[in-house]
C-alpha cells in the first residue's frame, strides 16, 4: 500500500440506502470531503464538533444526526469539509481519538443530502442502539432492544427515558 | 528470498534460483507490467514480446530487492548486501541504466539507509569500475540538479551519500575535500548572502560525522585547513536574527544556539574525540578487504550557481530546542548525551527523518519510533518528546499539523503506556515553570496542545500545582496566568460549561471562564422607554415577530426603519445604514440563531441581502463585528465562525476584521488567543484566496504553452486574461491587508506611552503585543518577502520607535 494510504483507506461500510451501483458509491466515496462521525454522546454539540474538527481544516458544515421521530440528535454527525486533503487529515488525525470524553470514529461519506441527518433504526435511533446490549449513559442508556424487554418485564424502561429529559444541557 | 543466498554463495548458482523463480512470478507481474508499458508490435514468432515482457519482470524483481535490502528481516543487513551484490553484478551488462536510475532514487528517497547503499555502490564499484565511476557521475549531477531546482533537503541527501561513498572506496578523498573546499568558499562570492552561504557550510559539517575519520586518517592535513576555514566562516558571521526564533528569552537553563554554531560545536567535539562516534551503522566495514582494493572515482567539480533570486527560497535559520538534559532522564539508564554531542544530533536527525517518512500514518509513526534501535539503550524517548516540542512550538509554522502531533503524542502514550505519560507530564511542568520567559505564539501553541490533551484524558490534572498563577502580582497578561486562562477557554471549547466546573478544584473558581452563553442587548427588562419612537427594545420585539412570523425581507427592511438616528449620524431618513439598526438586527438575528452555529448560518444565509446592505462602508461592517462581539464575547468559537462566515459569504472584508480586532472596543480582548485566532484567519484566508487564483491562472496558462496566440482559442485567452486581472486586484489587496495590519501594529505599539486606555502601560501587555508582530513576520513572511521595500520605505523608518524597528532589522537579518 502506498504510504499514507491506511488511514484514508475506505471502510468496508456501503450505504444500502445509496440510490446507485457500488461502483458509483465508491468513486464518491474516493473523492469525497465529507466524513461520517460515528459514536458521539447524545449531548456533544455542533460546536464541539467543529472545534475538534477544525484543527484538520477549515470546516464547511457539521449535521448533526438526529432520531427521526423526536428529532433529538442520536448519536453521529457529518463533517464536510472545504477539500479531501483537510478530511484525510481528519481521518488520520481525528478518527480513534476522543470527543466529548468518547473515542469517536470518522469514515468517508458519499455527501450529505436532506434526509440522510435521520437515524434508521426501527426506534428512530441509529441501528446500532437498536441492538446494544452494554449501558452508555451518553447514548441513552441501555439499547432499545433490552429497554424494550425490561419495560415487558418491569413496565419500567431501563434508561430512555431519563436521555431525553437531559438532552438539552 | 534472500533467505537462500546465505546458504548458497555461489553468483552463478544464486543467478539460476533468482532465473528460476521468474517463470512463478512470472504469470502476475507479466500482466501488470505489460499494461505499463505500450504493447510491442507482434513479431512473426513472438519471441521479441515475451523477451520483452521477461526484461521488465526482471527489472521489477531487481528493483524491489534493492528497495527492500535496508529493511529489517531475519539475516543481518551485511549478508543481504552481499547476496545482492552477487546478484547485481551478473545483471550489470545487461540492466546498468536501471540499475544506475534505481540506486540513485534512493539516495533521496531512503536517506535513514544510506550506509546500506553506500556500501552496495561500493561493492559494485569493486567489481565495476566503469559502474562506480557512472553511478558517481549520475549522482553528482543529480546534486547539481538539487541545487538549481532549490530542493535543498534532497541536495543534502546527495552531499552526505557522497561524502559515504569515500568510506566505501567509491570516491578519492581528495576530490571530496576539493567539493567542500568550493562549498565553504561560496561565502566569499560578491553577493552570496548568510541564509545561502550557511546552507553550504551546513553541508559540509552535517556530512562529517560519516566521513571524519576516514579524512582525518588519508588528509589529516587539508582535513584541518578545512575545519580552519570553517572556523573562520564563525568568527564574522552575523547572529542577529537570533531573537527572532528564540522560544525563551533566556538561556537559563539551557541555551538556545543557533543551528550552524550548535552543529559546529558539536563536530568540534567529534574532532576532539578523534572522529569516533558510535551510532551510525556502518555495513562496508564487513567489506573492508573487498571494498579497499577498488579504485576510487574522482567527483566531477560542482560548481553551484548562488544567485540573489534564490535567496527565499533557502531554508531559514533555526535555533536548537532544548529542554532536557541528562539530569532530567531517570538514573537507571545510560546517560541523555550532551547538548554538544555528535550523537545528540545524530539521534535528532533520525527521529526528525522518521517523523518526516512516518507522519502521515500516525500508529505506524509511533511504532517506528519504539522500534529505534537505540530505544531501550539509552533516554531516545526524551529525545523523541524534545524534537516534536521543538517542532511543535517553533516560532515559525509547524512542519505538520498541530494535532497530527497530538494525536502521535497520544498513540506514543498507548504505545509505551508506562513511560511516556510521565515524560509529557514531566515536561508541561518543566514548560510551566518556565512561562516567565516564553514568547506568546509558543505559549499559545503550548496551550492549544494541552487543552486538547487534556480533552483525551478526561481533563485530570494536578491543578492545585498551579495555584501560583494567581498570585496578586501577577496581571492578566502574566505568561502563566494568560496560559491557564487561555487553557481552560479552550477545553471549554472542546468540553462544556459544567464539565468544566466539574475538572477544575474549589481553589480555581476564579478561573472558571464565563458561561458561554449570548449576551443580549434588546432584552424586555433592558428596556429605557416607552416612547415608541425612542424604545429600540420595542423596535427589536417587533423585529423579532416580523421574522418567526416569516413575513419576508421587505417587512424586516420596514421594521429597521424605525429605528431612531443616533444623535451624530448625519444620513438622510430613508437609509437604513445607521448604527442603531446594524446593531438591532445584526445582534437580534444572530440572537435568534443562537441555538447552534447551524441556525446562525442559516439566518445569515436568509437575509444575507439585509446584512450586505447594512455592511456598505467599512465603518458598519465594523460595527457589525462589534455588535457580534458584545453579544457572543463569552463564546470565542461562535464569535470566530459568525465572523469567519461573514468574510466568506463577503458581508464583510478582511480589512474590516483587521481594523476591528485593533479598534478601541478590542482592547481589552487584544492579547487573547481568540482574538489572535480571528486574525491569523483573516489573513489566511486572503492568502488562500490569493493563491487560489494564482493556481487557476497557471492552469489556464498551461493550456497556452507552446502554442502561437494565433493557435489559441479566444476564450482560453479571455479566460487567462480575466483571471490575470482578478488575480492582480487579490494580490493588490493582499500586500494592502498586510501594510494595514503593520501600520496598525505600529500605532499600537507607538500610543503605548500616552494612550488611556484599559491596558495602558502594563509592560506584560506591550510584551504580548511585541511579540505578535513578530509572529507576523515569521509566520508569513513567505508573503511579506514580496513587500520587504515598502515596508522598510512606507512604515519601518529609522524615526519609529527603537524596538519596533529592531524586529524589522531581525526579520530582514534571516535572509541576509
Amino acid at each position: 500500500m502506498e504510504k499514507g494510504q491506511t488511514s484514508v483507506a475506505l471502510s468496508k461500510y456501503r450505504d444500502q440506502h445509496f440510490k446507485g451501483s457500488r461502483d458509483d458509491q465508491e468513486k464518491l466515496l474516493f473523492t469525497s470531503s465529507t466524513l461520517y462521525i460515528g459514536n458521539l454522546s447524545f449531548y456533544t454539540t455542533e460546536e464541539q464538533a467543529y472545534e475538534l474538527f477544525m484543527k484538520a481544516g477549515d470546516v464547511k458544515r457539521v449535521v448533526i444526526g438526529i432520531d427521526r421521530f423526536n428529532k433529538t440528535p442520536c448519536g453521529f454527525c457529518f463533517v464536510e469539509y472545504y477539500t479531501r486533503r483537510d478530511a484525510e487529515n481528519a481521518m488520520r488525525y481525528v478518527n480513534g481519538t476522543r470527543l466529548d470524553d468518547r473515542i469517536i470514529r470518522t469514515d468517508w461519506d458519499v455527501g450529505f443530502v436532506d434526509g440522510r441527518q435521520f437515524g434508521r433504526g426501527r426506534s428512530g435511533g441509529q441501528v446500532r442502539d437498536e441492538y446494544r446490549t452494554d449501558y452508555d449513559t451518553g447514548r441513552g442508556g441501555y439499547g432499545k432492544k433490552v429497554d424494550k424487554n425490561m419495560m415487558d418485564k418491569t413496565g419500567d424502561s431501563g434508561s430512555g427515558f431519563k436521555a431525553k429529559q437531559h438532552w438539552v444541557r | 528470498l534472500l533467505q537462500y543466498y546465505s546458504i548458497i554463495r555461489k553468483p552463478v548458482i544464486l543467478f539460476l534460483y533468482f532465473r528460476c523463480l521468474l517463470p512463478v512470478s512470472g504469470m502476475s507481474s507479466k500482466r501488470k507490467y505489460s499494461s505499463d508499458e505500450s504493447e510491442p508490435e507482434d513479431d512473426e514468432d513472438g519471441k521479441t514480446k515475451t523477451r520483452r515482457n521477461e526484461a521488465s519482470d526482471v527489472e521489477h524483481t531487481l528493483e524491489s530487492l534493492i528497495l527492500r535490502v535496508g529493511k529489517k528481516s531475519k539475516s543481518p543487513v551485511e549478508s543481504n548486501l552481499e547476496g545482492l551484490a552477487s546478484v547485481l553484478e551478473t545483471d550489470l551488462p545487461n540492466y546498468k541504466n536501471k540499475l544506475l536510475k534505481i540506486l540513485c532514487q534512493q539516495v533521496v528517497k531512503a536517506p535513514s539507509e544510506m550506509t546500506v547503499y553506500t556500501t552496495l555502490v561500493g561493492l559494485l564499484n569493486a567489481s565495476s569500475f566503469n559502474f562506480g565511476g557512472e553511478f558517481v557521475e549520475m549522482a553528482s549531477r543529480m546534486l547539481r540538479e538539487c541545487l538549481k531546482s532549490c530542493e535543498f533537503d534532497d541536495a543534502l541527501s546527495c552531499v552526505r551519500f557522497l561524502s559515504d561513498l569515500v568510506n566505501c572506496h567509491v570516491v578519492e578523498s581528495s576530490s571530496l575535500l576539493a567539493m567542500y573546499s568550493a562549498f565553504l568558499n561560496i561565502g566569499n562570492l560578491p553577493g552570496v548572502r548568510r541564509v545561502q552561504s550557511d546552507w553550504y557550510v551546513y553541508a559540509v559539517l552535517s556530512s562529517l560525522p560519516w566521513v571524519g575519520r576516514c579524512l582525518s586518517a588519508t588528509k589529516p592535513a587539508e582535513l584541518n585547513n578545512l575545519l580552519t576555514v570553517i572556523d573562520g566562516y564563525f568568527s564574522h558571521r552575523d547572529k542577529s536574527y537570533l531573537s527572532m526564533l528564540r522560544v525563551w528569552s533566556t538561556d537559563n537553563p539551557h541555551p538556545q544556539e543557533d543551528f550552524l554554531e550548535c552543529l559546529w560545536a558539536q563536530i568540534r567535539q567529534l574532532q576532539s574525540a578523534h572522529w569516533e562516534e558510535t551510532l551510525i551503522v556502518r555495513p562496508y566495514l564487513a567489506f573492508i578487504g573487498n571494498l579497499s582494493a577498488a579504485l576510487q572515482h574522482a567527483l566531477p567539480p560542482i560548481e553551484p550557481n548562488v544567485s540573489e533570486d534564490d535567496v527565499n527560497h533557502y531554508p531559514l535559520p533555526w535555533v536548537v530546542y532544548r529542554m532536557f538534559d541528562y539530569a532530567d532522564c531517570p538514573a537507571d539508564m545510560s546517560l541523555l548525551p550532551g547538548h554538544h554531542s555528535i550523537e545528540r544530533y545524530l539521534l535528532e536527525e533520525q527521529v526528525t527523518q522518521i517523523l518526516a517518512d512516518n507522519h502521515l500514518e500516525r500508529k505506524v509513526c509511533a511504532k517506528a519510533l519504539v522500534a529505534h534501535p537505540h530505544y531501550d539503550k539509552l533516554p531516545l524517548n526524551y529525545i523523541i518528546i524534545e524534537v516534536m516540542f521543538g517542532q511543535l512550538l517553533n516560532r515559525r509554522t509547524p512542519p505538520y499539523l498541530e494535532i497530527a502531533y497530538g494525536s502521535l503524542l497520544i498513540e506514543l502514550c498507548k504505545e509505551r503506556p508506562t513511560t511516556f505519560p510521565i515524560i509529557l507530564a514531566q515536561t508541561v511542568q518543566l514548560l510551566y515553570d518556565r512561562l516567565d520567559t516564553m514568547h506568546i505564539t509558543c505559549i499559545d501553541r503550548f496551550a492549544s496542545w494541552f487543552a486538547y490533551h487534556l480533552s483525551n484524558f478526561q481533563y485530570r490534572w494536578a491543578w492545585d500545582d498551579w495555584l501560583d498563577c494567581m498570585q496578586p502580582d501577577k496581571d492578566s497578561n502574566h505568561p502563566k496566568l494568560w496560559f491557564v486562562r487561555e487553557v481552560l477557554a479552550k477545553c471549554l471549547r472542546l468540553s462544556y460549561y459544567q464539565r468544566v466546573c466539574e475538572f477544575l478544584p474549589e481553589t480555581f473558581v476564579m478561573l472558571v471562564p464565563p458561561e458561554p452563553k449570548p449576551d443580549y442587548r434588546y432584552k424586555s427588562e433592558n428596556r429605557q422607554t416607552e416612547n415608541p419612537e425612542e424604545d429600540i427594545v420595542g423596535i427589536a420585539e417587533s423585529l423579532i415577530m416580523t421574522i418567526k412570523a416569516k413575513s419576508g425581507i421587505q417587512e424586516v427592511v420596514e421594521v429597521l426603519k424605525r429605528c431612531p438616528k443616533p444623535s451624530d449620524d448625519l444620513d438622510d431618513p430613508d437609509v437604513v445604514t445607521n448604527s442603531i439598526a446594524i446593531d438591532v438586527f445584526t445582534q437580534t438575528l444572530f440572537f435568534l440563531g443562537a441555538k447552534s452555529i447551524s441556525h446562525s448560518f442559516s439566518a445569515l444565509a436568509k437575509f444575507h441581502t439585509v446584512f450586505r446592505a447594512l455592511a456598505e462602508s467599512e465603518e458598519s461592517q465594523i460595527l457589525m463585528l462589534k455588535s457580534i462581539y458584545d453579544l457572543w464575547r463569552h463564546h470565542h468559537l461562535m464569535l470566530i465562525l459568525i465572523v469567519d462566515k461573514l468574510v466568506k459569504s463577503q458581508i464583510v472584508t478582511c480589512r474590516s476584521v483587521a481594523n476591528w480586532l485593533f479598534s478601541v472596543d478590542m482592547a481589552a480582548d487584544f492579547t487573547r488567543m481568540y482574538t489572535w485566532e480571528i486574525m491569523n484567519s483573516t489573513l489566511k484566508k486572503m492568502n488562500k484566496h490569493v493563491l487560489r487564483l494564482q493556481t487557476e491562472l497557471s492552469d489556464v496558462e498551461e493550456k497556452l504553452v507552446g502554442r502561437a496566440m494565433s493557435e489559441v482559442p479566444s476564450d482560453i485567452q479571455a479566460q487567462a486574461e480575466a483571471l490575470q486581472e482578478r488575480l492582480e486586484q487579490a494580490q493588490a489587496e493582499q500586500k494592502n491587508l498586510f501594510l494595514i495590519v503593520f501600520q496598525r501594529f505600529i500605532m499600537v505599539l507607538s500610543a503605548m506611552v500616552t494612550d488611556t486606555g484599559p491596558a495602558s502601560n502594563s509592560p506584560s501587555w506591550n510584551r504580548v503585543v511585541h511579540e505578535r508582530l513578530q509572529e507576523l513576520f515569521l509566520v508569513y513572511n513567505q508573503q511579506i518577502n514580496r513587500y520587504t521595500t515598502t515596508l522598510e520605505n512606507l512604515l519601518f523608518t529609522s524615526d519609529i520607535d527603537e524596538h519596533i524597528y529592531n524586529v524589522f532589522q531581525q526579520y530582514k537579518a534571516l535572509r541576509s
